[in-house]
């Protein structure tokens, strides 16, 4: 090639690259800039949102206490529903609609294995863990359905997890005979709340444990780059020797694991479940957090840090709303005004329209 | 407006981030003319077309259509149609779900309901009258791909235009079928239609075009009648430089490979649920062979059933000599197999991911779901082959969608060399890219066969097959029909093979 | 119904080998419906002989029917919409607190339902056709937003007293003929249908007409089909897609108003996962969520069948509460489980 003709490729390569890094930067912007402006309002409303103390509780155990540790100490669930429902939306392109009704389905599990059919125990009449592992397993066949329907019959996701959505609560009730047992052992509820002498939740705990866990799996094993190449494009993945269906089986197994963890921290923090209110609309909130966090939710590459993030920006909203007495009940109307928000901010769209009024405006700067 | 002239676009450019697509181009359609419109990949052939029918807009330039006053403003394809340009794009733009009558109907008729006996008729009469194997309340996705495609022109046609765009109309075509096309141009042409054909077949361009318009780098090269442009000039003005290249292949091909030895991959009775007939098949160290055959004869069929990449259905497969099972890709990859399928975009390239992963890809898949490389180690892998076969990327971290076609293809290419395969398939390697690249790629071929590869190369285009291979299997009907070597490797014997009859 | 392939002898053939897929899926639903309630007439009998115990199924769902034909209509321009429960409950509760608390007049009341369903159809409409966002995600907002809005309208049930509004609500129409003797008192009683029965066939019958018929009814499967292509082809996407979703919020808004006729008062819990029911009686009916693919009739089949399921059930002895959601979910699975296995074979046929 001559040399007239290199130097526009050169030139080109370049702002490739600009327009590359912007577009990075630019991943994670919507959720931390939200966070932001959710810290800046607090800190202006009232700077006491952030206070931490340490109390006693009512067990005479000093735990740390204060809207910073409830966000946390909250969002868990959803960050861990947040995590699965990444990988599911990466490899299949959808999103699980049947977390919450499966969380209440690993949770009845749960509660039935350590009430061991009793209505009200004091102690518990299984090994936690046993009844814990019950739990993940149980849930993972559930997911394990959910991803067949996916994988090998090709249904869309939200179509095959709406059988599991509007079956899940009935399951989790049939599962404990409709009953609603109680759990008295403070040992069981250590998970949903304090271990005796350590004042922070142990949910951030589990939650911290389990992002350490993706993050050793996303780094030692190929997670990553085989449920994104499903994902994006299952034909060329099969000729690359992937097998496309066992993949999106793995993430929905994957999904089935988090959300029992998720439903056991839920059914721990009281000792008692209650299967039509159980992590309500919680995959409503699971699937905001992908979006957040800048992953497509037509899949292909992701993100999980954004999703997690964006589980924690959920949580400090929907406890900053509760701070200043929002009612749970309208708490939906001004999460939708903040989702549309966040998503019109977002949409490619306006972000075109909003960096021509930037770029138009620096360049009258540079005029001038 | 020049005399005659139906379409003046003048001075046209459109830029899109860090890429100038198209600067200041000029181009002249007459009434009654077939023009062609010439260029590699990523000339602005495209852009151009787009630009005109309104997929994009302009950033700068004027359109003029006769008969009317002015530079007229094309928002929407929707506008495109109103002036009377009609467009018949490369890959189908029709509504799989509709019947065949609706895609030829929706979105131009007056009036708020839907006539179905009305329009029915009418698309018969259309689809009768140009042969089309179609009936119109048929859903258009039973039908043939071919098929959709000449029903989009038959749509194209109805519409009484002035302007008739034809975007690579007949890379999906057959013969017969490109054949009828060009029947169909011709009479268009009668009536005083101009038509805009683009197309990377020059045998077509020469067949049924008057005029030829070349672009490069998204400028205008010129406008040239078609008597008095030889096709080497054609060639080198699209690729502006000189050639010589393609007659250095030539001398490579004559290596012949060691055929007494034990085939380096041997089926007998390979059978696949594609539907082709079983076949047998075998390959040498260092040979390149190929399939040859009509467009749906079953040739990417064979490779496929070879790659386990279609479900085998009989038939067994030996590899120096001894049997092996394939059963999927991935046990053809750990034989050694290499596949670079046909369709690159569908089957290829993972588009959102980077160069670089989509290098690793094969040979990390063979490695281990537990093993992934490390960064540093991708890293070099990615950068070792984009120096070695010159893709032409930003970095290894760009998205390989948002490299050209060519280089893309180059990208599969380093994904399978970084394998170190015994044994290559290429299934049409060299389509819808530019020629540049096309001559290297048929190099590293014959280069490849030099370090005791074995090579299977397919092209619809029989020049390069006969540049490349020593050995050509024809097939017709999903069966093969014949084996062509040494002094029978010439066009003449393909076709006559091909056609069948007294040959065999 | 398939008369588009009366044209000529070639076609009539070449179209009985391959049917369109649209009819295909709805010939199946129509054919479960019929084969369900024959099984139930058969062997269950009871209730299910008695044509007012069918009728009674649409007095029940006159609602869901057209919520459904709203939701079959945007699932088949390829989007989605899951607030139409959730504004079902919204609408209730406007009608209702208007009527009740500020002494309001009934057609103002209709009115007022109408303007709130379309209002959701125009800014979700909005948001998807001409921003760009998922629906998934513009109509979740939608339904939190409908759900956070009834409970600062009113978090109390309202009972509604207005006497023109309960003398349209307690019109009884007779339907000639299927009447049935009492069996203690030999008194005929007729069989009747409620007013909202016939507002949603006559949605059932428009809807069928405009997606059969109109060029508008045809771009919605065309851009289901293909967005791109349909584009090409020189249908404005943007703007279907709009129309589609402000369709489905006006009958949103109409269901709504049926759904408050129904039960005579404004409550929270009104309309709570019928976006779910409508999308199952949508899947049921033939409608696929990826869009191009589905038809009117096949919806109100699906909203039929999905509550003779739930019947049957109950009817055999099995009327634990949840029995009737784990049937419904049953019932969706083996849906789209044919509807897969149909479709592939279909697809695999035709290479």
């Amino acid at each position: 090639m001559s040399a007239e003709t290199k130097t526009p490729v050169k030139k080109e390569r370049r702002s490739a690259g600009e327009v590359l890094k912007r577009m990075t930067r630019h991943q994670l912007f919507i959720p931390v800039a939200a966070l932001v402006l959710l810290v800046l309002f607090n800190l202006i409303a009232d700077p006491s949102f952030f206070a931490v103390s340490l109390k006693q509780n009512s067990l005479g155990n000093p735990v740390l206490s204060g809207n910073i540790i409830s966000v946390l100490d909250n969002a868990s669930e959803l960050v861990l529903l947040a995590i699965g429902m990444t990988l599911v939306t990466a490899s299949s392109g959808g999103q699980d609609i049947s977390v919450g009704a499966a969380m209440a389905i690993a949770g009845s599990v749960i509660i039935r294995l350590v009430c061991g059919g009793q209505v009200s125990v004091d102690t518990m009449q299984t090994s936690l863990i046993l009844a814990v592992l019950a739990g993940i397993l149980v849930s993972m066949i559930f997911g394990a359905f959910n991803g067949v329907l996916v994988a090998y019959f090709k249904i869309q996701p939200m179509v095959a997890t709406l059988i599991l959505f509007t079956a899940g609560r009935s399951i989790a009730a049939w599962i404990n005979n409709n009953q609603l047992p109680i759990v008295n052992d403070q040992v069981f509820k250590y998970a949903g709340t304090f271990i005796p002498g350590i004042p922070v939740p142990t949910p951030v705990f589990i939650t911290i444990f389990v992002i350490v866990l993706f993050w050793l799996a996303l780094r030692f094993t190929n997670l990553g780059l085989y449920t994104q190449s499903v994902g994006i494009n299952a034909n060329a993945s099969r000729l690359n020797g992937l097998d496309p269906k066992m993949i999106k089986l793995l993430t929905y197994v994957i999904l089935g694991a988090c959300v029992a963890v998720a439903g056991f921290i839920r059914v721990s923090r009281s000792g008692s479940i209650n299967y039509s209110r159980i992590a309500e609309n919680i995959e409503m909130d699971a699937i905001l957090a992908v979006a957040l966090g800048g992953n497509a939710l037509g899949g292909g590459k992701f993100n999980i840090y954004g999703s997690i993030l964006g589980a924690y920006v959920i949580q400090f909203l929907t406890t900053t709303l509760y701070k200043y007495n929002v009612p749970s009940t309208a708490l939906p109307a001004y999460k939708a005004v903040v989702i549309i928000l966040l998503v019109v901010l977002s949409a490619p769209v306006v972000r075109e329209k909003m960096s021509h009024i930037g770029k138009s405006s620096k360049r009258a700067k540079e005029v001038a | 407006m020049q005399e005659g002239a139906v379409l003046q676009l003048r001075g046209i450019s459109k830029f899109f981030p860090g890429v100038k697509a198209l600067q200041n181009v000029d181009f002249t359609l007459r009434a009654g003319e077939v023009h062609a419109l010439m260029g590699e990949n990523g000339a602005g052939k495209s852009t151009l077309i787009k630009c005109l029918t309104g997929v994009y807009p302009k950033d700068e330039g004027e359109i003029y259509m006769e008969g009317h006053e002015g530079p007229v403003t094309i928002r929407s394809p929707q506008d495109a149609q109103n002036i009377g340009i009609s467009t018949v794009y490369q890959e189908i733009t029709l509504c799989p779900n509709l019947t065949v009558a609706e895609n030829m109907y929706i979105g131009r008729t007056k009036g708020s309901l839907t006539r179905w006996k009305q329009m029915n008729k009418g698309a018969g009469k259309i689809l009768q009258e140009l042969g089309i194997p179609a009936s119109p309340g048929q859903q258009l996705s039973s039908c043939s791909i071919a098929v959709q495609q000449m029903v989009a022109i038959a749509r194209a046609v109805d519409m009484e235009c002035k302007v008739l765009i034809l975007d690579e109309p007949t890379s999906s075509l057959d013969e017969s079928e490109v054949a009828k096309l060009f029947k169909l141009m011709r009479d268009l042409k009668a009536r005083g239609v101009g038509i805009i054909f683009v197309t990377h077949f020059l045998d077509q361009v020469y067949e049924i075009s008057d005029r030829i318009t070349v672009l490069r780098d998204g400028q205008l090269v010129g406008e040239y009648v078609i008597e008095d442009m030889p096709r080497v000039r054609l060639v080198s003005k699209m690729l502006g430089k000189e050639l010589g290249d393609i007659s250095d292949i030539k001398k490579a091909s004559d290596k012949a490979a060691d055929m007494s030895s034990v085939p380096v991959l041997e089926t007998e009775q390979l059978a696949s649920a594609a539907g082709i007939k079983p076949f047998d098949f075998s390959i040498h160290k260092g040979e390149v062979n190929g399939f040859t055959g009509l467009l749906g004869s079953g040739r990417s069929e064979c490779v496929r059933a070879i790659f386990g990449a279609d479900r085998v259905t009989g038939g067994t497969v030996k590899m120096n000599g001894e049997s092996v099972k394939i059963r999927k890709p991935l046990d053809a990859m750990k034989c050694g197999v290499g596949y670079l399928p046909e369709d690159r975009k569908v089957d290829g390239i993972i588009g959102e991911l980077s160069v670089r992963d989509n290098i690793i890809l094969a040979l990390q898949v063979m490695k281990g779901f537990f093993k992934p490389f490390s960064r540093a180690q991708a890293e070099a892998f990615a950068d070792e082959y984009i120096k070695k076969l010159e893709i032409k990327t930003a970095s290894s971290d760009t998205p390989i969608n948002s490299l050209s076609g060519g280089n893309q293809q180059k990208c599969i290419v380093a994904r399978w060399l970084l394998t170190d395969p015994v044994y290559l398939i290429l299934d049409e390697p060299t389509r819808g890219i530019d020629v540049g690249t096309k001559t290297e790629i048929q190099k590293l071929v014959l280069q490849l066969a030099g370090e005791g590869k074995s090579v299977t190369f397919i092209s619809s285009e029989t020049d390069e097959m006969l540049n490349t291979c020593s050995r050509l299997i024809v097939m017709r009907d999903r069966k093969v029909v014949g084996e062509l070597k040494g002094a029978d490797l010439n066009q003449d014997m393909i076709m006559s093979t091909i056609a069948g009859g007294d040959n065999k | 119904m398939p008369n588009d392939i009366a044209v000529d002898k070639q076609g009539r053939i070449k179209n009985r080998v391959s049917m369109s897929d649209t009819n295909l899926l709805l010939t199946i639903t129509v054919v479960v419906f019929f084969a369900m309630y024959a099984f139930a007439v058969f062997f269950l009998g009871g209730s299910f002989t008695k044509p007012q115990s069918f009728l009674n199924i649409l007095n029940n769902n006159a609602s869901l029917i057209v919520l459904s034909c709203g939701m079959s209509i945007v699932m088949i321009t390829g989007g989605i919409d899951i607030s139409v429960g959730a504004v079902t409950g919204l609408v209730c509760m406007c009608c209702a607190v208007y009527l009740e608390n500020h002494g309001g007049n009934l057609v103002v009341a209709i009115l007022i339902g109408l303007g709130v369903g379309l209002a959701f159809g125009i800014v979700q409409g909005f948001l998807v056709a001409h921003l760009g966002i998922q629906p998934f995600i513009v109509s979740l907002a939608g339904m939190f937003f409908a759900k956070g809005m009834t409970t600062i309208v009113s978090k109390e049930p309202v009972r509604v007293t207005n006497e023109s509004f309960m003398a349209l609500k307690n019109i009884r129409v007779t339907v000639p003929g299927l009447g049935a003797y009492n069996s203690k008192t030999g008194n005929y009683i007729p069989a009747y249908v409620e007013i909202g029965v016939l507002i949603a066939l006559a949605v059932v019958v428009i809807m069928f007409i405009v997606l059969r018929w109109t060029k508008l009814g045809r771009s919605f499967y065309a851009v289901g089909g293909n967005n791109q292509s349909a584009n090409m082809l020189g249908i404005n996407v943007r703007r279907t897609k709009f129309l589609a979703h402000v369709l489905c919020g006006l009958l949103a808004g109409l269901g709504g108003i049926l759904y408050f006729l129904h039960v005579g008062s404004g409550d929270v819990a009104n309309g709570a996962g019928d976006e779910m029911n409508a999308i199952a009686a949508s899947i049921i009916g033939g409608t696929l969520l990826t869009g191009g693919v589905g038809n009117i009739a096949g919806t109100f089949f699906g909203v039929l069948s999905l509550n003779t399921i739930k019947r049957i059930v109950s009817s055999m002895g099995f009327d634990e509460a949840w029995w009737s959601n784990i049937t419904v979910a049953a019932m969706i699975c083996l849906f789209l489980i044919i509807q897969s296995v149909v479709l592939m074979r279909k697809n695999k046929k035709k290479v």
